[in-house]
């Protein structure tokens, strides 16, 4: 009797497992046929929404891809991400015109890039229309990916290095990088105002897509640029050394100092790679919206819940769930089905996060621990 | 005959707490050289002392006459020892391939070569190259955490615990792969739960015991020696 007892535990142990798995199989293809469902009726019936919404979703892939790999490598939630994204901008915007807030006026140095020949002049775009920005701006960026990169290499060694040479806990981390966001946003605050600035002032040139479709030209420059990054950054981690190497310390930190990598200088890279990334989702997010001090932390959230979407820890999950959020945004507040005013924007990333969290912690691409 | 690896008189710990009270072993070239002792004496923690995973406080690490205490792994690396852990040895979610190649990362050449050379000597998992080594059996595991080491040619090879949570007949077999690494020349410090298959294996042995040393010498008169198999054989 007890033998059969025992059996039958046994017996409904592995049945409970196996349901359990099958549950999460089942769970993950709901999700997958949800936002393919979804996706297709947003391309039919809201095109606008949902060509707004690719873009949106490119500056938010391209945060999302940063903060992945961060907390791959390093192990913590980088919370100054959305606010380096927006000091970043602010670089490329005082690189570019030169100016800071005065008392009255902006003061403005003597020289900056808009002052080189023709670096204000338009670039066409090849189909029709052209583009709000000329060179001026592309160099903009490199300034702006410059200061990023020496920016979080110094972070490292003056904050995040000390903390983890003491093992310092996870709630350590969090605080500390609070603070740095908090410094970050005061610094633009005191340098650039509070009030909104563009990099190009005036009407924004627009151009017409297939389907009726017209936007902003910028627009098609955010998603290109979006996609050749992802496409470099995938790249780097499946074909170079030092990407393998990241993908080492991501699975496992400690076997990859036990087997040879020196994992102080691939934490260098990956602040370095982090720094680009952030640097590029600034400007781009600077271009679709306008620069403001408070956008990069209202920027977090959304950030968030693209990486989690995707499976914290994966690039391509951080693209996907990064282009989702940013579609669901745009779409949520368009359709008339149900009435969802713009304001609420952001809460769609938030149902999104809940939702994800609640039915497959792991996300999209995630792998079980 | 020369050690390639000495150990001498090594205090080491985790914090406040110190494991290891003073631990002397030699290991000479191409030898194979067994750690047995009970739970908690310390075994695993002198590997990690020696391969500059836990800082050394007292005491000093040769390899090859050359002082590598606390110095970091990936030089470590560099002057010829490899450490394989007990437990989470490969990358899951890399290739078979890759995982190799993160053995051989502190060098920049001739990774094609040592690559053929070490699936030479593990045919088993050869055809598997392009696979994630998450899908590999626990044997076929343990053997690449194995390969992986060996891709730079160590002269000493640290295995802690390499038959942990294996079934008898995969034991053997890694048993079997050790001897022949051995066999090409790569000398063998093992730590072991497992005493007997150590003893019979090795050629000499240490017993540790509360983080200091107990017993030393000829691994078969271990296995005769009365004192020595009461206390951790079983016997």
């Amino acid at each position: 009797m007890s033998v059969f007892a025992g059996r039958l535990t046994d017996a409904l142990a592995t049945a409970q497992d196996r349901f359990r798995g099958v549950g999460d199989q089942l769970i993950l293809a709901a999700l997958w046929l949800f936002f393919l469902v979804f996706g297709t009726w947003a391309i039919l019936t809201e095109t606008d929404a949902f060509a707004v919404g690719v873009v949106t979703g490119s500056i938010l892939a391209l945060g999302a891809i940063g903060l992945t790999l961060i907390y791959g490598i390093l192990k913590f939630a980088h919370f100054a991400h959305g606010d380096s994204m927006m000091l970043a901008a602010y670089v490329a915007f005082f690189a570019l015109t030169g100016k800071v807030v005065g008392e009255r006026t902006d003061v403005e140095l003597p020289w900056s890039l808009n002052d080189l020949p023709g670096a204000t002049s338009s670039i066409p775009w090849p189909g029709e229309g052209e583009f709000s920005f000329g060179y001026g701006l592309l160099l903009a960026l490199l300034v702006a990916v410059v200061a990023a990169v020496a920016l979080f290499i110094l972070l490292d060694r003056l904050v995040y290095r000390p903390l983890r040479r003491r093992g310092s806990g996870i709630v350590i981390f969090a605080i500390a990088f609070l603070g740095i966001a908090l410094a970050m946003r005061s610094l633009m605050l005191m340098l650039w105002g509070a009030s909104p600035r563009l990099y190009v002032p005036g009407i924004r040139p627009t151009t017409d897509l297939p389907f009726d479709v017209r936007i902003v030209t910028d627009q098609i420059f955010i998603f290109f640029a979006a996609l050749v990054l992802a496409a470099l950054l995938y790249l780097l981690l499946f074909r170079t050394k030092l990407g393998k190497a990241m993908r080492a310390m991501s699975d496992n930190p400690d076997l990859a100092l036990v087997a040879g990598i020196n994992t102080e200088q691939v934490v260098t890279w990956t602040w370095a790679i982090g720094g680009a990334l952030v640097a590029a989702a600034g400007v781009m997010l600077a271009l679709q919206a306008q620069l403001k001090p408070e956008l990069g932390f209202v920027l977090l959230l959304p950030l968030f819940a693209a990486t989690i979407l995707g499976g914290i820890g994966s690039p391509q999950g951080a693209f996907l769930g990064g282009m989702i959020v940013g579609i669901t945004q745009e779409v949520a507040v368009a359709q008339d089905l149900l009435d969802i005013s713009p304001g609420y924007k952001f809460s769609v990333a938030f149902v999104i996060l809940i939702l994800i969290l609640l039915l497959r912690p792991r996300g999209l691409f995630g792998v079980k621990t | 005959m020369t050690a390639v690896l000495r150990v001498q008189d090594v205090v080491a710990g985790y914090g406040e707490v110190e494991i290891l009270h003073g631990v002397s072993i030699a290991v000479s070239e191409a030898e194979i050289v067994a750690v047995i002792g009970p739970n908690g004496a310390g075994k695993s923690t002198l590997l990690k002392a020696i391969f500059g995973l836990v800082s050394v406080r007292g005491g000093r690490v040769e390899l090859v006459g050359r002082d590598v205490t606390n110095i970091a792994p990936d030089r470590i690396v560099q002057s010829g020892m490899s450490y394989v852990p007990q437990t989470e040895n490969v990358f899951p979610s890399l290739t078979i391939n890759e995982n190799l190649e993160m053995g051989a990362y502190v060098r920049r050449d001739g990774l094609r070569d040592r690559l053929e050379r070490v699936y030479d000597l593990f045919p088993d998992i050869a055809p598997r190259r392009a696979e994630r080594a998450g899908r590999l059996s626990g044997g076929q595991r343990q053997m690449l955490a194995l390969a992986r080491a060996l891709m730079l040619d160590p002269k000493v090879l640290l295995l802690d615990e390499p038959s942990a949570s294996l079934s008898p007949k995969m034991v053997d077999s890694i048993f079997e792969k050790i001897g022949d690494i051995n066999r090409g020349g790569t000398a063998i410090l093992l730590v072991e739960q497992n005493a007997k298959e150590a003893l019979s294996f090795a050629s000499r042995a240490y017993v540790l015991a509360m983080g200091e040393n107990r017993f030393e010498g000829e691994a078969k008169e271990m296995l005769d020696n009365e004192e020595v198999g009461k206390l951790y054989l079983g016997a």
